[in-house]
């Protein structure tokens, strides 16, 4: 039949317009996932025999202490950095959506960094956190904070690489303000009819609009945040004490220094298992609480 | 009597809500200037150090103007280290990694956009799912295999992936190609052009904002990229400038004006694509978290 003839036609080109990405996807993504899972289950240092030996790396996992450590250190940073990510992403992208005279240098100012990262950033903040002769102590002495550590200190060196990375909250001011944009402003001249006050219309207009953006910012930020790597490895190596000892830093050790290849894919293994699970958490509440209707 | 009354009772309120307006933009000029200082503060602390004589670094308070300025700090990180190898290292990378994601996603990104086929649906939520899985869960198993191809201490496994389609860059060119009108390709179709000449002559003219935004993402990513050559580039002169500087800082750690000026050249061209393509970033981030 001459249309089903069309319709096959058509389901073979589209199958060939998407044969390269289907191969990477064999090649780089799904193959080397099951290996990795493979590998996990032996012990093997990538040159001499490989050997199986079960769940034993699962159940080493639980008793490493350095494991555990670099966990922590991941999750207490993804869930500060997210938090204050979006809150502050949020307030300045109310406050941008102000306007008012100058508004585009404002925006190129607050953005800018949003496009710089990796060694250099990090280079540039190490000196910029050094406790002697770096700016960000002498300009905190004007308020008489007395000079922190920060990267040299156990309890600083975390929340330094926190405020690095916000820093960056550039890319989450653009999405909200899109998002902001996005609202008809005929919602609040009604609710201002109605006698809604400022908080009012937040709480009730502006947030529960905007929750898809904040949805994306948070599975985009998370996933990102979980596999802090270049940061911890130019500024800390994972110290003081391992206060910013990341996951990756944990992995890329094990990995590269020790050659434990079958542990380390027994780490990643792991790491992909919480990335997804939470991912799939975060999805699953916003299907309750985020309003993609109106939008 | 009555109407003039009236006339105050309106001026007033036209003068409140005009003092509130005043009000609420000396409010967001009280938090956006001090703000600005902040984000620039970083940035001209780098420009500042890279600049000053070796006797200036090391004084507190902090002296931000240089006595003598000392551009030759720049031509020292030439001197110190193959800078400029670095340099056109990373612009072989990045040119040749912008080029094979446009390839790539934009050929799968049609695929996903305008045709019908079994599965295309459960594919494209597949792709996106692969967002999720850590670069470090597929490195050891790749790495074994760029071993046996030989590609190690090259660039191939960093850039043949490229070509292969990048699901988040195929995600948003995918957005961009359904918002373009069909017909426009349906005349094309009439005079009895292929999908493939439709697609290269037709949608891609058309895309060029959408290319503009995926290139300016692929730029910038493989500009910074650390992870990848940290692992499969061992020959010095090989190195982007990432593991160039990295490598250069655990020498010249108490040498903050060269570090700076290292900085500095490695972040320049990624501030000025941003200044000149500013557009087409913040684009990118409308197109993939608001219609996403």
């Amino acid at each position: 039949m001459f249309n089903s003839d069309l319709l096959r036609r058509e389901a073979i080109q589209g199958y060939l317009f998407i044969l390269p990405w289907f191969i990477g996807f064999l090649v780089f993504t799904a193959g080397p996932l099951t290996a990795a899972l493979g590998f996990s289950f032996t012990d093997w240092n990538g040159v001499s025999a490989m050997e199986f030996i079960g769940f034993e790396n699962y159940i080493q996992l639980s008793q490493d202490s350095r494991f555990w450590q670099s966990l922590k250190v991941t999750l207490v940073f993804t869930f500060f950095f997210l938090i204050l990510n979006i809150i502050i992403g949020f307030a300045l992208a109310l406050v941008m959506n102000q306007p008012v005279r100058g508004m585009r240098l404002f925006r190129t100012i607050y953005y800018l960094p949003a496009v710089l990262s990796g060694v250099a950033v990090a280079v540039l903040w190490a000196i910029l956190f050094h406790r002697e002769f770096g700016a960000l102590n002498w300009l905190l002495g004007f308020v008489g904070i007395k000079r922190i550590g920060w990267l040299v200190s156990e309890s600083w060196a975390l929340p330094s690489i926190i405020i690095m990375e916000l820093w960056r909250v550039g890319s989450t001011i653009i999405i909200f303000l899109a998002g902001l944009q996005g609202i008809p402003p005929e919602l609040y001249e009604a609710a201002e009819v109605d006698g809604a006050n400022r908080r009012w219309r937040l709480w009730s207009i502006t947030i529960p609009l905007m929750s898809p953006s904040i949805f994306f910012v948070l599975i985009v930020g998370f996933i990102n945040a979980m596999q802090v790597f270049t940061q911890a490895y130019i500024m800390t190596r994972g110290g003081p004490n391992y206060a910013t000892f990341f996951y990756s830093m944990n992995l890329y050790q094990t990995t590269f220094r020790e050659l434990r290849l079958g542990y380390a894919s027994a780490q990643a293994g792991v790491l992909f298992v919480i990335i997804f699970l939470i991912t799939l958490g975060i999805i699953w509440v916003s299907r309750y609480r985020v309003n993609y209707e109106l939008v | 009597m009555a109407a003039s009354t009236k006339t105050k009772v309106q001026d007033s309120f036209w003068s409140r809500r005009k003092r509130l307006r005043l009000q609420n933009h000396l409010l967001t000029y009280l938090v956006l200037v001090p703000g600005a200082l902040l984000f620039l503060y970083p940035l001209l602390w780098m420009l500042s150090t890279s600049l000053k004589p070796k006797h200036q670094i090391f004084t507190y308070p902090i002296e931000w103007i240089p006595d003598t300025w000392m551009w030759s700090n720049y031509g020292e990180v030439f001197n110190q280290v193959p800078f400029w190898t670095y340099t056109v290292n990373t612009a072989v990378i990045t040119v040749i990694g912008v080029v094979g994601t446009l390839f790539g996603s934009s050929l799968a990104a049609y695929g996903f956009a305008r045709f019908r086929f079994p599965g295309r649906d459960a594919l494209f939520l597949l792709m996106l799912s692969t967002m999720m899985v850590p670069i470090w869960v597929t490195l050891i198993p790749s790495f074994l295999m760029f071993r046996w191809f030989g590609w190690l201490n090259s660039y191939l496994p960093i850039l043949v992936p490229a070509f292969f389609a990048q699901p988040f860059y195929t995600f948003l060119l995918r957005q961009f190609f359904m918002t373009v009108p069909v017909d426009l390709e349906d005349a094309a179709r009439i005079d009895g052009a292929n999908r493939l000449q439709i697609f290269l002559n037709v949608m891609l003219p058309l895309s060029r904002p959408a290319l503009a935004t995926a290139a300016i993402f692929a730029f910038f990513f493989y500009w910074n990229e650390f992870l990848l050559p940290l692992i499969y580039i061992q020959d010095q002169n090989k190195f982007p400038i990432s593991v160039g500087i990295s490598s250069f800082i655990s020498e010249y750690r108490s040498d903050f004006a060269l570090m700076m000026a290292a900085s500095g050249m490695a972040l320049a061209p990624p501030i000025l694509v941003f200044f000149f393509a500013q557009r087409y970033f913040i684009q990118g981030f409308v197109i993939s978290g608001v219609k996403g």
